[in-house]
């Protein structure tokens, strides 16, 4: 038995059996990231030490019988989530001596609950991307094709559980940051409802639209982690006092009392790979085969929704990024001759061009004369999408479309072709405007041995229904044993 | 040109970035590539119709007024670039 090739689930009942200790399991994830990660670079910051110490207290505590599922079970956090003590970059050289003096609400939870916590994990730069690229420090590999973007801008984190480089890691969704590049990597992402999990500690990109969530090798993996991370946090004003559901558990037997609606417009839009087409029509066949009922709905304005996006996102991005400055903490410029020159130096040394371009981008639609015009339109247009959703969900329970357009294409394709990349996102970011959930579960593979993923969406804070069709789904294709060749 | 080499360096002023001449023609270009597929929404007609700030609206989340436990101001000042006797130094703004 290969310990770090183990589902959460699977290692929570060795543990609790005590087949196997959590030292050992960290041990074999530490052995695995030494082995593998030269080749994929999903890590930014390896933390062995503090891991194993981790390791212990969750052993003792294993024998105390005080343990939670996630107790003993190594993680990675991507690294725009704050970890007291432990350097969190937001792959950014702005950021990239800071130490936070505190945790983040989930990484508070997540210690509370037990877990391990072996690193943090590669992004694009403070989550601005599709392809984790756009890191100041290094690019990471698909692992299913080291020529290949693993998507982003959690790239690191889904590289690294597809690797078995962590058994489950935490990532963030803005714009489809987290169910995309599961979809590239093969495994299992969802983001949550917005307010469902506490922003408190993640380091901020569009706050409207960011989310924290969990990726994982199963569904039932993520169920675990998201019960974890989930619920009120009085230090995030806009998280929601809804009560979590016990999302582990979920699961019944078919899908005969649910309702599955497939939006007309999907199949003809823009850039969908034939092959991505061809894999979403088999996952809704065995959808329907489970007993759900699928019907067309219709989603009216889903084709201004990237445009919205990137003028709502660079805006909101652009007023949060104001806050470094080269004063408080990261990067400062070292010889300015002034108090401006010193903002100014620090910005344009400290940030990447990705993000210079969104500050630009959101500066510019933001500035005197260009607000209504941009903003207010954009804005206008969000309460469009999210009627679209509200109008769908009267008559299905879930929505499925394809997650990402294409299967993860060759590193270097988008890099100058800003646009291009943006269009991606094409079938993730309505759920962002909106504010619904969405979980990326695989669905099949392309020609060429690549990940392809079958994206559900449901109502405000109902993740249930998503982990309940998401596990039988899974559970009826049964894909989820095959690992990349590395 | 969507945006002019101008406007790319007055809203680089207005954010405090300092950008190389290369910069500004990679961007203003680049930019107004997307300005031009943004310019799509004005197809939407949007009369009357509110804007949304927050997909999910909560109004006045409270919490109680108590003293808590907060950063002191050693760990505040932890990863400043520069302070001095428990302030943050700056360069001369004047």
């Amino acid at each position: 038995m290969k310990l770090h090739e183990l589902t959460i689930e699977q290692a929570c009942g060795l543990l609790n059996n005590k087949e196997i200790s959590s030292v050992e399991l960290t041990r074999a994830v530490l052995a695995r990231i030494e082995a593998v990660d030269g080749k994929i670079d999903a890590y930014l910051t390896v933390d062995a030490d503090g891991a194993l110490v981790q390791a212990q207290a969750a052993d003792h505590r294993l024998s105390t019988g005080e343990a939670t599922p996630l107790t003993g079970i190594p993680l990675g956090i991507k690294d725009l989530m704050c970890t007291r003590g432990l350097r969190t970059t937001c792959a950014s050289k702005i950021l990239e001596d800071f130490v936070p003096p505190y945790d983040a609400t989930v990484i508070t939870r997540l210690k509370n609950a037990g877990a391990v916590i072996v690193g943090k994990l590669n992004m694009d730069e403070f989550a601005m991307g599709s392809t984790t690229e756009h890191s100041a420090f290094q690019v990471t590999r698909n692992p299913w094709h080291l020529d290949r973007i693993p998507g982003g801008s959690s790239g690191g984190s889904a590289a690294a559980v597809a690797a078995d480089m962590c058994l489950g890691a935490l990532g963030s969704d803005t714009g489809g940051s987290i169910r995309q590049p599961a979809s590239h990597c093969g495994v299992v992402g969802i983001k949550p409802t917005y307010g469902r999990v506490s922003r408190f500690g993640l380091v901020a990109f569009a706050s409207s639209l960011d989310q924290i969530g969990p990726l994982g090798k199963t569904v039932a993996d993520t169920a675990i982690m998201l019960e974890a991370i989930a619920g009120h946090d009085p230090n995030d004003s806009t998280s929601v006092p809804e009560p979590v559901p016990n999302f582990s558990a979920i699961s019944g037997d078919g899908l005969a009392d649910v309702v599955v609606g497939i939006p007309k417009t999907y199949s003809s839009a823009r850039g969908l790979d034939p092959q991505v087409g061809a894999a979403v029509e088999r996952a809704v066949k065995t959808i329907e085969s489970l007993g759900a009922r699928c019907i067309d709905i219709s989603l009216p304005h889903s084709d201004h929704a990237v445009a919205a996006y990137y003028v709502i996102a660079p805006c909101e991005a652009s007023s949060n990024l104001a806050r470094y400055d080269g004063v408080k903490y990261g990067f400062r410029d070292k010889a300015p001759t002034d108090l401006l020159q010193m903002y100014r130096r620090t910005r344009s040394q400290g940030f990447g061009s990705e993000v210079q371009r969104r500050i630009i981008l959101g500066t510019y639609a933001l500035s005197a004369g260009y607000y209504d015009a941009y903003y207010g339109k954009a804005s206008q247009i969000r309460t469009l999408i999210k009627n679209d959703f509200q109008n769908a969900f009267a008559s299905c329970d879930v929505i499925v479309s394809p997650v990402a357009p294409t299967p993860a294409y060759p590193i270097g394709e988008t890099i100058d072709d800003p646009l291009t990349m943006y269009l991606s996102d094409i079938f993730t970011l309505s759920a962002n405007l909106a504010g619904i959930p969405g979980i990326s579960v695989p669905c099949g593979f392309s020609d060429d041995g690549l990940p392809i993923g079958l994206q559900i969406m449901g109502r405000h804070f109902n993740e249930a229904m998503l982990f309940k069709v998401a596990r039988q789904f899974e559970r009826a294709i049964a894909i989820k044993h095959k690992k990349p060749p590395l | 040109m969507k945006i002019t080499k101008e406007e790319v360096l007055h809203v680089a002023h207005l954010a405090r970035l300092d950008i190389d001449d290369a910069d500004i023609d990679r961007f203003s270009g680049q930019i107004g590539t997307i300005l031009d597929y943004v310019d799509t929404l004005r197809q939407v007609d949007t009369t009357g119709i509110a804007a949304t700030s927050h997909a999910v609206n909560l109004t006045n989340a409270f919490r109680e007024d108590r003293v808590q436990d907060h950063l002191g101001q050693e760990a505040s000042l932890a990863n400043a670039p520069e302070k001095d006797d428990g302030t943050f130094v700056v360069p001369k703004v004047l």
